[in-house]
């Protein structure tokens, strides 16, 4: 028996949402009595044995040129490989982007229950010492958007966690990893990558720690530069309402809420956001959220920790140059 | 070609979200339906428009669900698409009602299945990639833009912090999400329409559940909000710097 990780990279770099589930996993394990294995799939530039600090013991690498790119079919058939070989009971992806497209997939093909989305270490407490991860196997996750959490039972032999991302701090302490080459039947992939493009140098909205972000109350997108600088100073990504989104002030991408992406920052700071109903549904799960608005009204205000009233366009460039001089940088 | 179109019934978006049954079930009372956004928005649009630039496509739509769940189907219908299946089953487990979408799609030999990304109720995310595992086809996830040439679809879909484009040959499973298309009313047309379309009742094939709601709650409500004058913005920084330690 042993927990298995899937360790997703990008370019050949180890993402930061892996790091969030080799600590899980590797708390998993311990609840479990048992060790906490990885899998990684294509060539990775990183030092892969270094990933022991988080707690993972044993990483197998199947480094096959086909799986440089992600295609889930492909994917699923070789973690299932692995899983099968290493006895895995407990199989953990993050609930990113590949995680969504490989835990589905993999949960058919092992017949294996999965809660996606989980926020926190399972409930094995009702778990028989014989059979830790028989029955009692309970996994919190978001429903509702935010608005709720489940409590979802696994009845399966085999489960598949996916976590959220943000959800789980990252912990590292010491060890290294023995890294093993796995050896998969690989078919050929086929989902073929024709094109890739990211923005450079900015951080990742869906894994950033602060993001700024703002709404209609910026009356137009010449005035994102104050938005922009001040997310520079914080090293925080930017987001947007959908208003904003829609009228293509700023790209898509940045759309957060109901029908947009789903964060769950450290900070989340809203300037000139009413804070309806479904922009809620995307960044209730801050830990800690900031409102500047106008409008002493704003029903955001009631999902704030902190706030203050007033106009943006005076209060964004203050508080840029105040975390400056926070920072000490000129 | 083809095209199946996954439509789940959820919660409007300012649904109250309460329990029942010591928490253990979902409170409808009072709760108004609306088609899952992304099924409509994105997944639904965009087989219209496949079948506007290739009058001999079809659009069957499909959801699993008690009777209760026609209003939405006939709401979709009145949208586009010709006919619609509901398998009627009342099922939270995402395999199970992924075992009934693939029983129907490998009877209807479909060479494109559309789901919404995810529902906003459960937000599993999980239906397409399970079908295309129970189709062993091929799946793209989070997609933002599919274009079609012959049998070859062109997928882009979302990365961290980016895009990729993914060639595929049909048939695939595709899982869709804004960018797509954009959102569509009915028209009148549409709505007088809907009403005659086939809706065809099927019953569910036998399968398991893998997982069950062992309960709900709901998050602990904020302590309220520290307001900070405007003239003082200093203090707010240090507030989050010192008291929430965020920065
Ligand atoms: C099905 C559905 C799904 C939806 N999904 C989403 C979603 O995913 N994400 C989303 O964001 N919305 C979503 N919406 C839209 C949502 O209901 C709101 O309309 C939207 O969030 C409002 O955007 P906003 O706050 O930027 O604009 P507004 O509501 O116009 O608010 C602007 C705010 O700016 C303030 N303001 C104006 N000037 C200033 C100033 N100088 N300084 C400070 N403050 C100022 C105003 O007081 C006001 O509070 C959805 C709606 C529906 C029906």
């Amino acid at each position: 028996m042993s927990v298995l990780i899937f360790i997703d990279t990008t370019d050949g770099h180890v993402k930061k949402s892996s790091l969030e589930v080799l600590t899980y996993g590797a708390k998993v394990a311990e609840q479990l009595g048992t060790v906490a294995e990885g899998v990684v799939l294509g060539s990775v530039t990183e030092d892969l044995a270094a990933l022991g600090k988080y707690g993972v013991k044993k990483i197998h690498q199947v480094a096959d040129d086909s799986l440089n790119h992600l295609d889930a079919q492909l994917y699923a058939k070789v973690i299932a490989q692995v899983a099968e070989s290493t006895g895995a009971k407990v199989i953990i992806f993050s609930n990113n982007v590949d995680g969504k497209a490989i835990a589905p997939r993999l949960s058919v093909r092992l017949k294996a229950g999965l809660v996606s989305g989980a926020v926190a270490l399972p409930d094995t407490s009702n778990a028989r010492p014989d059979d830790p991860v028989g029955r009692g196997f309970v996994v919190k996750k978001n429903v509702f958007s935010g608005k709720a959490f489940a409590n979802i039972s696994v009845s399966t032999d085999i489960k598949i966690i996916a976590l959220s991302p943000n959800a789980y701090k990252t912990v590292a302490g010491d060890g290294t990893a023995e890294v093993v080459a796995f050896n998969a039947t690989v078919d050929a992939a086929k989902v073929k990558v024709t094109n890739t493009t990211k923005a450079s140098g900015e951080v990742v909205l869906t894994e950033a720690e602060i993001v700024v972000s703002a709404g209609r109350g910026l009356k137009g997108p010449e005035n994102w530069g104050m938005v922009e600088e001040l997310a520079k100073v914080l090293h925080a990504a930017t987001a947007c309402s959908r208003p904003v989104a829609d009228a293509h002030w700023r790209p898509h991408n940045e759309h957060v809420g109901q029908t947009g992406f789903a964060i769950a920052p450290n900070l989340y700071i809203a300037i000139g956001i009413s804070g309806a109903i479904q922009h809620l549904a995307g960044v209730n799960r801050s830990k800690v959220i900031v409102v500047i608005n106008k409008d002493a009204e704003a029903p955001f205000f009631k999902a704030a920790d902190y706030g203050i009233v007033g106009d943006a366009f005076e209060i964004i460039p203050k508080m840029t140059e105040a975390i400056r001089k926070l920072k000490g940088v000129a | 070609m083809k095209i199946l179109v996954c439509i789940s019934k959820t919660p409007d978006t300012t649904a109250k979200i309460a329990f029942t049954d010591n928490n253990t079930k979902f409170d409808v009372n009072g709760v108004q339906w609306i088609i899952n956004p992304y099924d409509e928005w994105y997944a639904l649009v965009r087989a219209i428009e496949l079948k506007e630039a290739d009058a001999a496509a079809t659009i069957h739509l499909i959801t699993v669900g008690a009777a209760d769940a026609e209003p939405i189907i006939r709401k979709a219908l009145a949208l586009g698409g010709d006919e619609a299946i509901r398998v009627n089953a009342d099922s939270h487990d995402s395999f199970y009602i992924a075992s009934q979408i693939a029983e129907i799609a490998k009877q209807g030999g479909y060479d494109l299945v559309l789901t919404g990304k995810e529902t906003i109720d459960y937000n599993g995310s999980s239906i397409g990639g399970m079908v295309a595992e129970l189709l062993d086809q091929p799946y793209v996830s989070l997609a933002t833009k599919f274009e079609l040439a012959g049998t070859k679809a062109t997928i882009t879909r979302e990365i961290e912090g980016g895009e990729e484009v993914n060639e595929v040959e049909l048939p695939v499973v595709v899982s869709a999400q804004k960018g797509m298309a954009e959102a569509r009313i009915p028209n009148m047309r549409g709505i007088m329409a809907a009403r005659t379309k086939p809706l065809k009742v099927v019953e569910p094939i036998a399968a398991d559940a893998l997982t069950t709601v062992a309960g709900f709650g709901l998050p602990p409500a904020k302590a309220g909000v520290k307001l900070v004058a405007a003239d003082n913005v200093e203090e707010l920084v240090r507030l989050l710097h010192e008291e929430a330690k965020a920065i």
